[in-house]
């Protein structure tokens, strides 16, 4: 096992593929000679040279336009929008183009890339450069959604990504590039559609997905801790596919749940989780589903305000303590 | 930096064939447009009618593994590449024997076995997509090109730039072809189009060239430079092929437009150039066929395009439970 922090995963991950496979090819802004911006892309550019590992314009949706025509002829393209929020700027090629053409062209097609990008807030960028907009690709009908916790998820499901046949958008949350992680040794795949339960507990369960999955188990450690509260805690990972059967079966082990989600309140992954379990679960509930959300406002650049917004361990801790009081 | 005609021989044969694939767009057109005006097809159909020499001058030269991307007007530039009559139709009408098997429509029309990428019902988009394809192909070594037909208003669509800076700088095999038809939707040229599209090339440092598109030899002499600096390695090309919409924007549009936006006179005046009836005078006065050749090929689309409507009409619809994930997921 190496340790490797978030961001080198995705460069290991990369490099991993690229040398299995040699229709895998990488294109972004800043991402070959430069390394990337957030450093998750070193190293790439020396190993695959020039045709394989391209610089671009800021031209986003000559990006996007350009790892769809290339996925669709032959390609396996891995295209980086290096903030998710200028998915703004190219929504087009992947709302109307790379998520419909299979399906409108009547499966003629497969359309076999991956969109990484940076995703999320906690360092200060401001309004623009700081969104969770996981729950605008989940809305779409044709896009997987990924969205890993731990350098190893990144490794593992960044390579199913690269490998699956249809268009994953793979959201690395930023604040976790910094985090350090054990990464099994060897080729490491792992497996799309697939959540983990990564704490047992049996008075409630908390459903988290990326930076919020170690607040969540923080809070669920000073939970146990402090008051004697067992809280488990799911890593949702993929969006799409949900692995609705790990949701429900963790559910119904306390019928109490809680999501903790980093994007804004309305219409976030949480909600739809809420609404699956009520219709599948209700039986089997205690209480209503709890949703600990950034709130419906554009995030803040000011630390106090912006810590004040993203769910903390604070935050998560009390929410479960008055909700199972 | 066009030339005369004069110069390429083209065969009584291919003469024959340019005009065939021209009047089988034509014929096609014709009957969408009536079956679209009598309620019997899904959704908007826009109409190629005027347009087909750009069409057929620049696909008649193309292989099968070269791309082209097109846009919601795409009927045209599907026949053209060799897509397959009925299975257009069929899938005009939403039927599941349709090139897409109904799920896609008139503005969706694709088939990836002869190169046809799409149409598309977002104006400009075919313009990046088909720069992908030709990255693709340039790394494949494999000497395919892409060619990307859009109108007069997806050139004010900003990824025309992107596109134009990228291709250039990568050189990338890629022909960009503008087909000017005179109108943005129902809003003329000028009232939305600022300079000469085939100019916007000139600050990337790309070919750029604009031609009569109701010349279909014009056409073809234009797109074999393009296509040739393609595969050379030189970079893309952008054309514009001024042409003419002699139908609406869409099949239809009298009856919700509240205004005109082209006199009827304009709309007659425009017509006399209309490029199938210039390239029939053009074979008979070389003497390459004789009238009733002509009217034999005319004959032979007729029954082609009434056999395709047969054929649609009596296909069934596509069968919900066939619509699901499969087509969205591979």
């Amino acid at each position: 096992m190496a340790e490797l922090t978030y961001r080198e995963a995705v460069a290991d991950a990369i490099a991993q593929e690229m040398e299995r496979d040699d229709k895998v090819v990488f294109l972004g802004e800043d991402i070959a000679k430069a390394g990337g911006v957030f450093k998750t892309t070193v190293g790439l550019y020396d190993k695959f040279g020039p045709d394989r590992v391209r610089d671009t314009p800021i031209s986003e949706q000559a990006i996007l336009g350009a790892a769809m025509g290339a996925a669709m002829t032959g390609l396996r393209p891995i295209a980086e929008i290096m903030f998710s929020d200028f998915f703004a700027v190219c929504w087009d090629i992947v709302v109307n183009q790379i998520a419909k053409t299979r399906y409108m062209t009547g499966g003629q097609v497969t359309m076999p890339l991956v969109i990484r990008s940076a995703n999320g807030g906690g360092v200060r960028f401001g309004a623009q450069h700081s969104q969770s907009i996981e729950n605008w690709a989940m809305m779409i009908p044709g896009l997987k959604v990924i969205a890993p916790s731990t350098p190893a998820d990144v490794k593992g499901l960044l390579a199913a990504s690269i490998r699956d046949p249809d268009p994953v958008i793979f959201f690395e949350q930023k604040s976790l590039y910094g985090d350090k992680g054990e990464i099994p040794d060897g080729e490491h795949v792992d497996e799309l559609g697939t959540a983990k339960v990564v704490r047992d507990g049996t008075d409630a369960v908390i459903y988290a997905l990326a930076a919020m999955v170690p607040r969540s188990i923080k809070a669920a450690e000073r939970l146990e801790a402090d008051l004697g509260i067992r809280v488990s805690v799911v890593d949702v990972r993929s969006l799409v596919p949900l692995d609705t059967r790990t949701i429900f079966s963790e559910f119904r082990k306390s019928g109490r749940a809680f999501t903790v989600e980093e994007n804004p309140r309305l219409c976030g992954w949480g909600a739809e989780l809420s609404s699956l379990i009520t219709e599948e679960c209700f039986w089997d509930m205690d209480l209503p589903v709890t949703r600990i959300t950034t709130p419906h406002i554009p995030l803040a650049a000011a630390d106090n305000l912006e810590d004040r917004m993203i769910p903390s361990v604070d935050r998560i801790y009390e929410t479960v303590r008055a909700g199972l009081d | 930096m066009t030339s005369s005609g004069a110069d390429t021989n083209f065969s009584n044969e291919q003469m024959l064939g340019f005009y065939r694939d021209m009047l089988r767009i034509r014929r096609v057109e014709e009957q969408l447009g009536k079956d679209s005006l009598a309620g019997n097809l899904p959704g908007a159909v826009h109409l190629y009618i005027g347009q087909e020499a750009v069409g057929v001058g620049i696909c008649s030269q193309l292989r099968d593994d070269d791309w082209i991307a097109s846009n919601h007007r795409g009927h045209g530039h599907f026949l053209a590449k060799g897509g397959d009559t009925k299975l257009l139709v069929a899938e005009v009408y939403g039927r599941k024997t349709g090139i897409c098997r109904g799920h896609g429509g008139s503005m969706h029309v694709a088939d990836f076995s002869k190169g046809i990428i799409g149409a598309n019902g977002i104006v400009g988009a075919g313009i990046s997509i088909t720069t992908g394809a030709a990255w693709a192909a340039q790394l494949d070594g494999n000497g395919a090109v892409g060619v990307a037909f859009f109108g007069d208003g997806a050139a004010n669509q900003g990824v025309l730039c992107e596109a134009l800076n990228v291709s250039t700088l990568w050189k990338l095999p890629v022909i960009f072809v503008c087909e000017n038809n005179g109108f943005s939707e129902f809003s003329p040229y000028s009232t939305v189009t600022s300079g000469s599209i085939a100019d916007r090339a000139k600050p990337y440092g790309a070919a750029h060239e604009t031609i009569d598109g109701n010349d279909l030899i014009e056409v073809w002499q234009c797109a074999a430079r393009a296509i040739r600096r393609a595969r050379d390695g030189k970079g893309p090309t952008l054309i514009e092929a001024r042409t003419y919409r002699h139908s609406g924007h869409v099949v239809g549009e009298h009856t919700f437009l509240s205004g005109t936006y082209r006199s009827e006179e304009e709309v007659e005046q425009k017509k006399a150039g209309d490029p199938i009836p210039a390239f029939a005078k053009r074979i008979l006065e070389a003497g390459q066929a004789s009238q009733a050749d002509l009217d034999r090929i005319d004959a032979e689309i007729t029954a082609e395009v009434a056999e395709a409507v047969a054929f649609a009409e009596e296909s069934p619809y596509p069968d919900p439970a066939d619509q699901g994930a499969g087509y969205m997921f591979a």
